[in-house]
């Protein structure tokens, strides 16, 4: 009975999923003309090679034009670490120590991860610091980071982040990124405009504040990732 | 018959997996009895939209939207890139996404901890 019930709602939300977009041609044209723009996309697309000289279009709307939904978006997965912090918490017994719930691992697993450890922490650097340059940015580049340190727990069992210095991370990570944006409205623009040179474009040294605030999201982003893993990582069920 | 060309196919797949993931993620959280499989249905809704969002910005032989030497030129001569609106619609979400999924999954390990269990069907009791 409930199955079938079920299955009724898939076929209504299945149908009203498919009849608008059975009227929506796959691959047309709908930013319309970049020269004189109509639309946001084609917007986007026209002003910023001239307006902030970022090549990746993307990272320009993400930390630029819809800055402000950025630092919001941090803040979720702020809230969402520390969230898991406080529902996770459970005070410690007399000697007591948090320990991984991971199984032992093979030698192999940890002569390749003491190997590749730091080369996908250069590669989680370079992708956010290239961040207005190449795909990638910030989030991407600090969840490639995170990466490494998962692969470090799950080889090593008594490879722990410092919390202490992860807190700090995150702070300081994210007082930059205020700190920028309140930097616009000193100079007498809006909060998080960019009053830097803006450079020429495809050169690292450019797009203004974009990239010292993607640094600053992919020190975040990794810090909070790595938190989360430890802190789900370490929990020891008897 | 003979019309069909290769966008056609190309949309009819990709909005088909996005529909179809979303109803896989929707069967999954409404049917399952495992905590961590309603959890990961939810992640599958997630893609779902995700590659929805994706598909509707793409414009057929469209380039990413990022600029290289080449592109600043052909800017002027009306080559198109894709929408990059969705695109960086989607980065947010997928972030949001990721925080859903840890606070539900911290969510689960709390009831485990708590019940023993992680099956819904076996948690008699509905207060802590």
């Amino acid at each position: 009975m409930k199955k079938l019930l079920v299955l009724l709602l898939l076929a209504v939300v299945g149908y009203s999923l498919y009849k608008p977009l059975s009227q929506v041609e796959f691959g047309a044209d709908r930013i319309g003309d970049i020269e004189n723009p109509t639309t946001v996309g084609a917007y986007y697309l026209s002003h910023t090679p001239s307006d902030l000289s970022v090549a990746n279009v993307i990272t320009a709307i993400v930390v630029n034009y819809r800055g402000f939904d950025t630092l919001g978006e941090v803040s979720v997965l702020f809230l969402a670490a520390t969230g898991i912090g406080s529902i996770l918490y459970r005070r410690r017994k007399e000697g007591e120590h948090s320990e991984t719930i991971t199984q032992p691992s093979s030698q192999l697993l940890q002569a390749g991860a003491k190997l590749i450890y730091p080369a996908i922490l250069v590669l989680g650097a370079y992708v956010f610091i290239h961040g207005h340059l190449t795909p990638g940015g910030g989030f991407q580049g600090g969840a490639i980071i995170a990466t490494g340190f998962l692969l470090m727990m799950m080889s090593y069992k008594d490879f722990h982040m410092n919390h202490t210095v992860l807190t700090w991370v995150e702070s300081l990570a994210g007082i930059t990124f205020v700190s920028v944006g309140i930097g616009g409205l000193i100079v007498g623009k809006t909060f998080l405009e960019n009053f830097l040179a803006i450079g020429t474009l495809n050169d690292l040294f450019s797009g203004g504040i974009i990239p010292i605030i993607y640094i600053a999201v992919g020190f975040k982003v990794a810090a909070e990732l790595a938190g989360v893993l430890d802190t789900l990582l370490s929990i020891k069920e008897k | 018959m003979e019309n069909i060309d290769i966008n056609q196919i190309l949309g009819i797949a990709v909005f088909g997996a996005s529909i179809g993931l979303i109803l896989i993620g929707l069967y999954a959280v409404l049917m399952k009895k495992h905590l961590i499989k309603i959890v990961i249905g939810l992640s599958i809704i997630d893609a779902g939209i995700h590659l929805l969002f994706i598909a509707i910005g793409y414009i057929s032989n469209g380039t990413s939207p990022i600029f290289s030497e080449k592109g600043i030129s052909l800017v002027s001569e009306g080559t198109k890139m894709v929408d990059p609106v969705p695109q960086a619609l989607v980065l947010t979400a997928i972030v949001i996404g990721f925080g859903v999924t840890a606070v539900a999954l911290s969510l689960v390990i709390r009831l485990y901890r708590h019940h023993k269990t992680a099956r819904i069907d076996q948690i008699k009791t509905l207060k802590w």
